[in-house]
């Protein structure tokens, strides 16, 4: 046990509670970005122009029309900006665009004293357009080469010698689609000039620094000029780690021009025809395996759909790589990675970041394989499962690799599932239009942020005289309980009762040079500041305390609201001890900061131990396919998942419920479609709207849902032993997308492979059931090749550029004056 | 989809009245005002949520006349003469229903944007429904989407809701 681990006596983390807005969410009283508008006085609306093209040069814009329109204030272009045209940290997303990129592009911003006013000046603005060649597919980018950033390459042993002296060589590709965001709170930005020309923003933003430093680049203003603050999101997913910026620079634009507050409110269909979202991803693979099926060598060629611009695609490439291992061990690796620049939305960060799409990979090969094998794909999985003294592909140990194993039992024991194995096979045995399966998959996840330098943290405590706590970190709130992880954080260390502590809302003037809240590192990182800051006061009233009780600091005890020493006897409430501190002159607040010690990590090379630990879960599926249709019903679902020792268990099984259904989501319904034809309409999405795009609801929830968090599940590496919950159970999904496969395997003999599209939609298990039962390979899907040495995926070209350290750096500010 | 604010500089308003959580409210709104728009930037009553803004989602469910209705999908106009009850009406912090009591301690809501539509949907059915089953609870709130929860603790928040109720009138379930 750590000292950043070990937990005192009687904590306040650990305990069953509330998130902490709870009492205000249910009464309306909580407050989103939006709701800021209607307390705002004479506040403007900003509209977009968004170019009917899929890729097209802008060739005329009149925005003169549109100022004739009633109540239009101003039009924002190009020539606006007096800093740099520029939306992103790569400097390859002009926030006002010369040429548009991809159906929908915001082309300028219409500025009216109500919305409706803006959106009939966005309709008057003359643009002419000259439309060019357009990539949509990633099928295209690839045939035409078009690529963009670093390509990644990670290998590990003798590729070759794998494949030469393996008993089975498969070689197969796969396209697997991407996933809407669909917070239900759409991107909003409120921007105003406050008092000395200080810019005030406030944004739905997973990322407050920088937004901050975008705002204060486009502006050309330091980022001392630039305040930004987040209250809470209406869900972020990662959709606002990188995507706000942009709009939040609009706003403050818009507001430094008019002089007036700026709201910036995308409504669902500009969200989602704007905003980016999940990579959907190419994949070649080839691979080995012995006679007893254990993975003898793994060559994968991996590309992502970036779409117009690079955003997150790096990293989160990076880590598509660093995840394609899930959790087993295969001694010999090659996988290559690159990014397809098509004419799309800029694809972005969400939830896995670049993960699930590796581990997608691994699990499809497996559940492929397995019955060319002759295996049980639940004895497959686990016979390749890491043991201790393995490392990754990129050569980081695998630590704790038993509790992969530990969580498989678990959940072949709780989940009954050697029994419900038997009814299943009786089941499919006196069924014939109707089959049912149960697979089982692991996940192991890497946590922290794969670029070293973002594993910081700041957080600022006040104790005031009365002796209660306000506290302020560089997180922001999104619904994953972090701000109630926070307070309890801060109770614990500073031995008060719950009640004693506030949290303020996230800002960059609190806490400055914040990471994003993302990578399931929120409650590591933030955590670790917090206790750090309170650590800090706490010493300095150790010594207050000391003297008052005649002990040796030592020996004084803080716990629920009372100093004390060691043993028990006479204590002193906390108020009282703070107040005598005040009148001591003792400094009663302090600043936290954490960074995350051992990681190290060269993007270049894809080699060394970018993560503090590693996160595991199982999850077992059951699924009932319909012959006839496809459609199916997923039955029963048992979850096993390491969290540490959980610092809010119900936030955590909370986490992990609302992250298995959003991948269960993204695999089996979630169906993004762009307009692929040679229409007018090409690169155009069409779905764009709740009512085209399915997301699960609780027609699509597992009829029996079982959840469990891992028991002796101490984690050394971060605060109170805990772990990360954000990320890894979306992975633990991919055992429904496996259940699917095998009830559909189930129409036809035994042994029978078959290759499932992604999303498994009813429509997609349909042909995955014809395909078992004899018929064509499913549309849009590519059959499997046996043989060694199999077929070899594209190689990088010599003029490949890895990725570098440098590219995966967020933006610096423009300084003031340059 | 449009959302235009008070003051429209293109379109007649007209006087409306409705009376939401029982207190008759004047606004001045155009006749193709939502009565989403109408209780947020009108009345500001920011507790109504607009999710998906055509009737998916559910985020904007209100009780018209103790019905549920997706205000995204009304006009203002067409509320007047009812009674209109959004999730503020439902009880405040030191005050709070059943239903709102039950979400905070199940913790049936992660970011908390669905929730308003969620709490208005549920007093409703419990109305009609005092003592559901956790199937007959799935059913009731089948038609709103929440993107954080998965939903499990939502449906036991239905239950437990169903308890409390019937606790705070004196019987036993």
């Amino acid at each position: 046990m750590s000292a950043l681990s070990e937990r005192p006596a009687n904590p306040v983390v650990g305990q069953e509670i509330p998130h902490e807005a709870a009492s205000l969410h249910v009464t309306g009283e909580a407050l989103y970005t939006d709701d800021l508008a209607v307390r705002t006085h004479g506040i403007l609306h900003a509209h977009p122009v968004q170019a009917p093209h899929a890729h097209a040069r802008i060739t005329r814009l009149d925005p003169s029309p549109a100022l004739e329109v009633p109540g239009v204030v101003r039009v924002l272009t190009a020539e606006d900006v007096p800093g740099v045209n520029d939306a992103g940290v790569k400097h390859d997303e002009p926030l006002f665009p010369s040429e548009v990129m991809f159906f929908g592009h915001a082309v300028c911003w219409v500025l009216g004293e109500t919305l409706e006013a803006a959106r009939l000046g966005s309709l008057a603005v003359e643009v002419d357009y000259e439309p060019l060649p357009s990539l949509v597919t990633v099928h295209e980018a690839i045939e035409a080469g078009s690529f963009q950033g670093g390509q990644p390459h990670m290998e590990r042993g003798d590729i070759e010698a794998g494949f030469a002296g393996a008993a089975h060589v498969y070689s197969g590709e796969f396209e697997f689609a991407g996933q809407e965001h669909f917070y239900l709170e759409t991107h909003c930005s409120i921007a105003l000039v406050d008092e000395n020309g200080q810019i005030f923003v406030q944004s739905s933003t997973q990322h407050p620094t920088e937004t901050q430093d975008i705002v204060a680049h486009v502006l050309g203003l330091p980022s001392h000029a630039v305040t930004v603050q987040c209250l809470r999101m209406g869900g972020g997913f990662g959709g606002k780690e990188m995507q706000p910026h942009g709009y939040a620079a609009i706003a403050a634009l818009g507001s430094t021009l008019t002089g007036r507050p700026v709201r910036l409110r995308l409504n669902r269909t500009q969200d989602m025809t704007m905003s980016g979202k999940r990579h959907g991803f190419h994949a070649q693979w080839r691979v080995a395996f012995d006679d007893t099926g254990r993975l003898q060598a793994l060559d994968a060629t991996l590309t992502s759909d970036g779409g117009w611009s690079l955003d997150l695609s790096e990293p989160v490439l990076a880590r598509a790589l660093c995840h394609i291992d899930n959790a087993y061990w295969i001694p010999n690796v090659r996988v290559n990675g690159r990014i397809a620049k098509t004419h799309k939305t800029s694809q972005t960060a969400f939830r896995g970041f670049g993960g699930p799409q590796g581990m997608l990979v691994i699990e499809d090969i497996l559940g492929r394989c397995a019955p060319q094998l002759g295996i049980d794909p639940i004895e497959l999985r686990s016979r390749n499962f890491y043991v201790d003294g393995q490392s990754t592909p990129y050569g980081q140990p695998v630590r704790h690799p038993e509790r992969v194993a530990i969580c498989w039992e678990q959940v072949l024991t709780t989940g009954d599932v050697a029994t419900r194995k038997a009814d299943i096979a009786a089941y499919n045995a006196s069924h014939e239009h109707s089959k049912r399966a149960l697979a089982m998959t692991p996940v192991k996840f890497g946590i922290s942020f794969n670029f070293t330098s973002f594993n910081q943290a700041g957080a600022l405590v006040h104790v005031y005289k009365d002796g209660s706590v306000l506290i302020t970190h560089g997180g922001t709130e999104m619904g994953q309980g972090l701000h109630t992880k926070m307070l309890q954080v801060a109770a614990t260390t500073l031995g008060v009762p719950l009640s004693t502590v506030r949290l303020a809302p996230t800002r960059t003037d609190k806490v400055p040079n914040t990471s994003a809240t993302a990578a399931s590192s929120g409650a590591d990182l933030n955590g670790g500041a917090v206790k750090d800051a309170c650590e800090q006061i706490i010493e300095r009233l150790r010594a207050v305390a000391a003297g008052r009780l005649g002990v040796h600091p030592a020996d004084v005890r803080f716990s629920d609201g009372h100093v004390g020493k060691v043993g028990g006897g006479a204590t002193v409430p906390w108020a009282d001890l703070v107040n005598q501190a005040y009148f001591q002159r003792i400094q009663l607040w302090a600043a936290g900061f954490y960074r995350t010690e051992g990681l190290h990590w060269d993007s270049s090379a894809m080699h060394g131990s970018p993560f503090k630990y590693f996160s595991y879960g199982v999850a077992a599926s059951e699924v009932e396919v319909d012959e006839f249709t496809g459609a199916y019903r997923l039955r029963q679902v048992d979850i096993v998942h390491d969290v540490g020792d959980s610092l809010s268990p119900l936030v955590d099984i909370g986490q992990v419920e609302g992250a298995f259904v959003q991948g269960a989501g993204w695999l089996t319904l979630e169906d993004l479609r762009w307009d692929e034809s040679d229409r007018p309409s090409r690169g155009r999405l069409a779905t764009q709207a709740a009512s085209t795009y399915k997301l699960p609801s609780f027609s699509e929830m597992p009829e029996v849902f079982n959840v469990a968090l891992l028991e002796r599940a101490h984690e050394d590496g971060a605060v109170y032993g805990s772990k990360a919950v954000g990320e890894p159970p979306l992975m633990l999904a991919f055992s429904v997308r496996e259940a699917l496969r095998e009830a559909a395997a189930a129409f036809g003999p035994a042994g029978t492979s078959v290759d499932l599209a992604s999303p498994a939609t009813p429509e997609a298990v349909f042909w995955a059931v014809q395909e078992a039962r004899g018929g064509a390979e499913p549309p849009h899907m590519t059959a499997m090749v046996e043989g060694a040495p199999g077929v070899v995926p594209d190689q990088p070209g010599a003029d490949a550029a890895p990725l570098r350290p440098r590219s995966e750096q967020a933006a610096q500010p423009a300084r003031a004056g340059t | 989809m449009t959302e235009p604010i008070a003051d429209s500089a293109t379109e007649e308003l007209l006087d409306l009245t409705v009376v939401v959580n029982g207190v008759p409210r004047h606004a001045k709104a155009p006749a193709r005002r939502l009565l989403s728009d109408f209780l947020r930037h009108d009345l500001r009553l920011t507790g109504t949520h607009v999710g998906c803004e055509h009737g998916v989602c559910g985020a904007c469910t209100v009780l018209v006349d103790g019905q549920p209705m997706r205000s995204c999908l009304m006009f203002a106009v067409t509320a007047q003469a009812h009674e209109v009850t959004t999730v503020e009406g439902l009880g405040a912090i030191d005050s709070m229903g059943p239903v709102q009591q039950a979400f905070i301690e199940c913790h049936g809501l992660q970011c908390g944007f669905c929730t308003p539509g969620f709490l208005t949907t549920i007093t409703a059915y419990l109305e009609d429904h005092p003592h559901p089953t956790a199937d007959e609870a799935r059913e009731a709130i089948s038609g709103n989407l929440c993107r954080c929860t998965g939903y499990q603790n939502i449906v036991k928040s239905v239950l437990r809701a169903a308890e409390l109720r019937a606790e705070r009138a004196g019987t036993t379930t």
